[in-house]
Formats: C-alpha cells, structure tokens, sequence
C-alpha cells in the first residue's frame, strides 16, 4: 500500500532513518562532553593557539594528519598516551582526521623545540629529505588580524586579556601555526609519566665495535638525529655534538628518554638496540677515517 | 493514449554540467595524486594538496555525483509518473543555481574557507545554497510523483523518495554552526560529540548519495537496457525497507578506537556487519535478472557497465563491513587501503552506474544514434582497468604500511620510524597516478564520443517510436 502512496512512503522512510539516528547520534549527547569526562587539567585555546588552529583547518592539514591516538601498542609507543574524549572538549570543529600520510599529531606538543617547528614549518625537506609535505614559508609573511581572533574568541566563549590581543599585533601566521602544535595534547602530563625508569647497571653491548660496524650506524644518525645535530655533528636546532663529554651510560639515558624540558625528544621508540648504536656512533665514530677510505 | 510531452531539456542541460563537472573531479584527483610524490608540485597558497584534496573529493560527489542524480531522476521520474515534470521553471532555476553553488563552493575551497568536516567542508554561505537547492529538487520530484498518472510506484522512487528525506535531514544537523565572519563559522558540537556527528554524516552521505540514488538508476536502467525486468519484487522490498533502517547506525564504524563511547561503535560495527544483508540482495536481484541474457554481457556496453557496476558494489559492500570491525580497523585505518576502499565505490559502483545511465539516455533525449560502440566499449575497459590499478596498488600499499605500523623488535620496541614506512609508499602513490590517468582517459573517450553522438550522431526515427520503445 506504501507502494502507491507517495506521502506515506517519506513518513515511514523518515521513520526507519530516524531510528538508528536518534539512537547512535542524539542519545550520545547525554553522555559525552558531560562533567564525566572532563579533565580538569584541559584549557581553551589561547588568542594565538586559536588562530593557529583555524590556520591549520584553512590549509586542510588534517587531509594529511590525524589528531587522534588509539589504544593500541603500537601507536602509543610511536605517538604517546592515548587520546582522552574529556582532552578534546574545547575542539570546535574536531580535527581528529582519517588518514595519515604524515604522522598523527595528537600528542605533538612539546615534543620539539619551537625553533624545530619554524625550520619544519618553512622547508620540511630541509630536515627530513623525503618528505612531501608541501613548505609553508610564507606565513612568515602573514600578519595576524587581533580584532577578528578577539571575535572568534567572543564567539568561542574562551578567557582572555586585552594583553593577549594587543601581542597578536606583532606576530605572524607562522607564530600562530607554531603556538597550536605546541599546545597538542600537553594539557595533560603524559609526557613524564611516559617516560622509562632505568634501573640498575647498564653498560654499552657495541663496547669496542669495529669502524666498518660503526659505519653502518650513521643512518640511524641521518634519519633521527641529523635535523636538529647537523649532517656532521656541527649543531643547528641542538647543540654541536662533536668532542662529547659523555659517559655512554649518560648519552644512552639523554636519547632514550629525552631532555622533555629542553627540547630534546626522547627515542625510546628505537628500542635500547639503536640508542646503543647511536650512542656507540657518536662517541667512537671517527669521521676523518671515514673520509679516509 | 497521447504519450506526455516530456522535459528532456532539463535532463540535457543536467547531463553536459554533471560531465564538466566530472571532468573537472578527476583532473584534480590526478594533480592531488601527483602532488603526494612531487612536493614541489604545490603552488601556495591556493594550489596545494590541503586545499584542493576537498575540491576533488566535492567536485566528485557534489558535481558529478549529484549532477548525474539530477539528471537522470529527471528522466526517470517522467517516465515512472508518466506526466511532465512538475515544474519546467523550477527545474531550470536548479540547473543554474546549481552550478552556482558548485562553482562558489569550488572557489571559496580554494580560498581556503572550509570547515574541515570530510565530504562537508564548504562554510555556511555554501551550506544554505545547497539547502535551496535541495528543496527546489526535492519539491519537483515529489510534486511530479505525487501528480502521477502511474498508480504503482517503481523500485527507483522509492530510492528516491528515501535519499531526498536522508540527504536533508543528514545535511541540516551536521551543519550546525556558529558564524564568525561570513566564511568562517565553529561547529554547534564539540570534539567527541563533533566526530560522531561528522561520522554519522559521513558514512550516510555515502548511503543516501552514493548508495540509494545509484541503486535507483541500476534498478531503472538495467531492465531498460536488458529488456527483462527485475528478478524479484519481493527482494526489492526487503533489501529497501532494511538498507535504509541499518544503515543509519554505523556511522561510528569510522571511529573504532577513538573516545567515541564504545557502546556506539559496537552497535556500528554490529549494524556494518548486517548490512551485507540488503547491500548483497540488490546485488542478487542484479544477477538474477540476468538469468538467460548473460549473452548480452558480450553484445551490450551498456550491461557491461551496469553488471560490473553492480559486482563493484557487493565487493564494496564485503570489504566495508570488513573494515568495520575493530580488530581489522585496528590495523587497516588510516592507511592507504581506505582511500583504496572509496575509489571502489566511487569509480567502480557510483561512476559505472552514471556511464551507463547517460550513454542509455542521451540517444533517446537527442533522437540520435550513439557515435560509436568501440569507443564506448574502450571507455568501459579503461575505466575498469584504470580503477583496478588505481584500488590495488593502494591496497597493497595499505597492508605494507600497516604491517611496518605495527612491526616491533623483540625488545619490545618498533622496528621503524615514521619516515621509513612512508618512503615506502611512492613507488605505490606512482602506481595511482597510473590508474588515475587510465580512468581520466577513459572520461575524455566518454566526452569525445557524447559531443559526436550530439554533433553528428546518424538520426534515429522519431522520440516516440524507437527510441522510447521498450519504455
């Protein structure tokens, strides 16, 4: 009978749509984004993280990246903790993305130093050679408007000073990209209690390698260390590496786990193996007889 | 009785714009796959993969993809009803307003005002063009059933009928927004309560604008092209009735893993998993109606993309519930499967149902012969091999990425960096490319042979006779 009553056909379609929408779309609003999942140590963007957040969006960076860490082994080792719903409540729209070409920047912040990003931000293959992610140089040339980023945060009902605005006055867009990927899911301490309590005595199992051995090592050096060290230890974004004053145990504990309040990441995603390797390069590695052969 | 006089300019008018606009899909889709192994192919700030990547994908559904739903449910809906279209006017404001709409939505994409929001990026300005839009399609349509002279209402209408509400309703809610200027507006939700909105849209733009409206067509075009009707009314039903109810609930199956509460992605996983059920009885129904005319898969382009329309779509509807379920998604999502998955549906199911259904009606709309068999037949096999490169060097690419994700030492550490899995992906991003521009060719075959068909095609005898025969 539906079949010969056009009306009834769009009420009982309605119908059978409404069903699963009500269920998985309306009913969830109950629960998520209420006082149980909020996470107290969360805050609302900043004035310049906003505006590096709706660059981020204009230049549809999440086409590229994901901004979501699941709950799998692998992830978390490569990312950081996984994603919280109460860490994303101030996220208008979300961003967590569906594909990741580059890799996921939910937990970004504070993993570079900011001078990283700004070299990154300007000529990623300057750092990482066979990136393809395109330079965004040119936003060094973009002022920031301070009355519209004070509307968006009127309109956001985020907190702010007169004193944030007016400082907006002397940035530009790349300033602002840079203040957002910073803020990255830093609002809680992951980063601290992530990091791995070496206990006991540890010694270098690649003691006394051969230089041919050694040689086979520098990639691992090119790959992770060389953007910030220098091709040749000379320092650039981190400090000259050359003439190193330290013990191997001491370098193999600054890879691994990082200086998380002066800049440097920490590589325990190498696995002990490649930090030893590394750490092994470094001090032993001589370049001269490497230029020899 | 007096044959109607039918408005075949409209469909005319709707055929030549979605067919630009398809041409321009796929151009684009071929720069942003380029752009993927040659960075220094971006051109900021307005030509760089952020921003062009949504103007492939909207070009692709919006324009082709609704273009070809305009067109052909002009056609179809006059012969179903047996009356004109309601109305002629209302018709011709939507062709306009249309490519208005596609043209202001394309610009300002490029002028990097967007949402962020997949397969929904235009701003509101956009959003409240496409709504008038709507409602101007929906009100003909449903005017021109309701003064119907057909008392039974086809299979395709009900298709129809179902994607109008579907589309509106899914399209309003996950607009929602807050204006700051006029092209920049914040989402009315926030983080997880905006991903499961988004992704309840999502997936259901692809159940009401990719599913239903090209089942609608296969379920018009194939009968009129075979000259047997549908196998089974009763499946029809069924599959109907149950493909619209389910499909409503799996949206979450695109957040496995995320914060989305985990109650909603096992009802997405579970409904994903059931939907195999009506997807696969149109996929039967297909077949079935080919008991005895398999012959005509040698003899007849058009079956040739309709049949092997229908098989990409029960692959499609295989591998999405597949993806769906957390263990698999675990490994698979974010990979280069996904988009793999996509250009399944999207150039093999959706595109191969739209080549059909405009190479069955512009001879009829022009009175004209088509120019030429081969070239169709050399469209359908570029086509299929270029969406057979296209998906399966993505796949393979996603599998090898997800294994190098998820490789660990023995120490219980990942064997390798970022960077080093995604080296790995150019050789199969090249491959792409390929398929992309084997399909692309194929699109330019199609447009050559439709301009001559137009142009010169040989005169066939008058609208009402031949032409309109098996109607």
């Amino acid at each position: 009978m539906w079949e010969k009553r056009p009306i009834l056909l769009l009420i009982l379609a309605t119908a059978a749509i409404m069903v699963g929408t009500t269920v998985t779309m309306i009913v969830p609003f109950m629960s998520v984004n209420t006082d149980a999942d909020k996470i107290a140590s969360v805050m609302p963007y900043t004035p310049l993280q906003q505006q590096g957040r709706d660059l981020y969006i204009r230049e549809g960076c999440n086409n590229c990246h994901t901004q979501t860490v699941r709950p799998l082994v692998s992830e978390v080792l490569r990312y950081g903790e996984y994603s919280k719903s109460g860490e994303f409540v101030y996220d208008r729209p979300f961003l967590w993305g569906s594909k990741r070409t580059g890799p996921d920047l939910a937990r970004l912040g504070g993993k570079y130093p900011d001078a990283w990003h700004y070299k990154h931000m300007d000529s990623p293959r300057s750092m990482i050679p066979r990136s393809n992610m395109p330079d965004y140089a040119w936003y060094r040339e973009n002022p920031l408007d301070p009355k519209m980023i004070q509307r968006k945060m009127e309109v956001l009902d985020f907190p702010y000073t007169a004193g944030q605005i007016s400082a907006l006055a002397d940035k530009n867009e790349m300033d602002a990209i840079v203040a957002y990927l910073q803020k990255l899911g830093s609002d809680i301490p992951w980063r601290k209690a992530a990091e791995t309590t070496i206990v006991g005595e540890i010694s270098n199992p690649f003691a006394g390698a051969t230089h041919a051995k050694m040689e086979a090592w520098e990639i691992i050096y090119e790959n992770n260390c060389a953007a910030c060290h220098g091709k040749h230890r000379e320092g650039d974004i981190g400090p000259e590496l050359v003439g190193s004053n330290y013990e191997d145990e001491e370098l193999f504990r600054i890879i691994f786990n990082g200086i998380p309040d002066g800049g440097m990441p920490a590589f325990n995603s190498l696995g002990s193996d490649k930090v030893w390797q590394v750490v092994t390069f470094l001090k032993y590695y001589d370049e001269e007889e490497g230029h020899k052969q | 009785m007096e044959k109607p006089q039918y408005n075949t300019e409209i469909v005319k008018s709707f055929v030549h714009w979605s067919v630009l606009w398809g041409l321009v899909a796929v151009l684009v889709g071929v720069i942003v796959s380029i752009q993927m192994t040659n960075p220094e192919m971006n051109f900021p700030p307005y030509l760089t993969f952020g921003r062009l990547r949504p103007i492939h994908t909207n070009a692709g559904i919006y324009g082709w993809g609704v273009g070809v739903i305009f067109a052909t449910f002009f056609y179809i809906v006059q012969r179903l009803c047996k009356v004109r279209l309601w109305s002629d006017k209302l018709a011709r404001f939507q062709l306009w307003f249309f490519n208005a709409t596609i043209s202001a939505a394309a610009l300002t994409l490029l002028l990097g005002f967007t949402t962020s929001k997949e397969y929904h990026e235009m701003e509101w300005p956009i959003d409240l063009m496409i709504v008038i839009l709507w409602v101007s399609f929906a009100i003909n349509i449903i005017m021109t059933i309701i003064k119907r002279k057909e008392e039974q209402m086809y299979i395709s209408l009900w298709y129809m009928m179902a994607a109008i509400v579907g589309v509106a309703i899914l399209f309003l809610v996950n607009s929602a927004a807050v204006p700051v200027s006029l092209f920049k507006s914040y989402s009315a939700f926030a983080g997880t309560n905006d991903a499961n909105v988004q992704w309840w849209f999502g997936h259901n733009a692809v159940a009401m604008v990719l599913t239903a409206p090209p089942l609608a067509m296969f379920y018009y075009f194939l009968p009129k092209s075979t000259g047997v009707p549908i196998y089974s009314h009763k499946i029809s039903i069924i599959s109907f009735w149950s493909l619209i109810f389910m499909y409503l609930w799996t949206g979450a199956h695109h957040l496995l893993w995320t914060p989305v509460p985990d109650w909603i992605q096992t009802l997405a996983m579970a409904f994903s998993v059931m939907l195999i059920a009506p997807s696969w009885g149109s996929v039967i129904n297909g077949y079935l109606s080919m008991k005895g005319e398999w012959h005509q898969m040698r003899e007849n382009y058009l079956v040739k993309f309709l049949i092997l329309g229908i098989t990409f779509y029960g692959l499609q509807t295989l591998q999405g519930p597949m993806q769906a379920i957390r263990s698999f998604s675990a490994f698979i999502h974010f990979t280069d499967w996904v988009p793999a998955h996509i250009h399944m549906g999207t150039m093999g199911w959706v595109s191969m149902v739209c080549f059909a259904s405009i190479y069955f009606l512009v001879p009829r709309i022009y009175g004209k012969e088509l120019y030429s068999i081969p070239l169709a037949n050399l469209h359908f096999w570029l086509t299929l091999s270029g969406q057979l490169i296209w998906s399966i060097s993505l796949w393979v690419a996603g599998v090898l990425q997800a294994g190098m994700w998820n490789a660990m030492n023995s120490d219980g550490s990942l064997t390798y960096t970022f960077m080093e899995t995604m080296v790995e992906m150019y050789p199969y991003w090249w491959a792409r490319t390929t398929g992309g521009a084997v399909f692309t060719l194929g699109v330019l075959v199609f447009i050559y042979n439709l301009f001559k068909t137009v142009r010169s095609g040989e005169k066939t005898a008058p609208l009402t006779a031949s032409s309109e025969g098996r109607a």
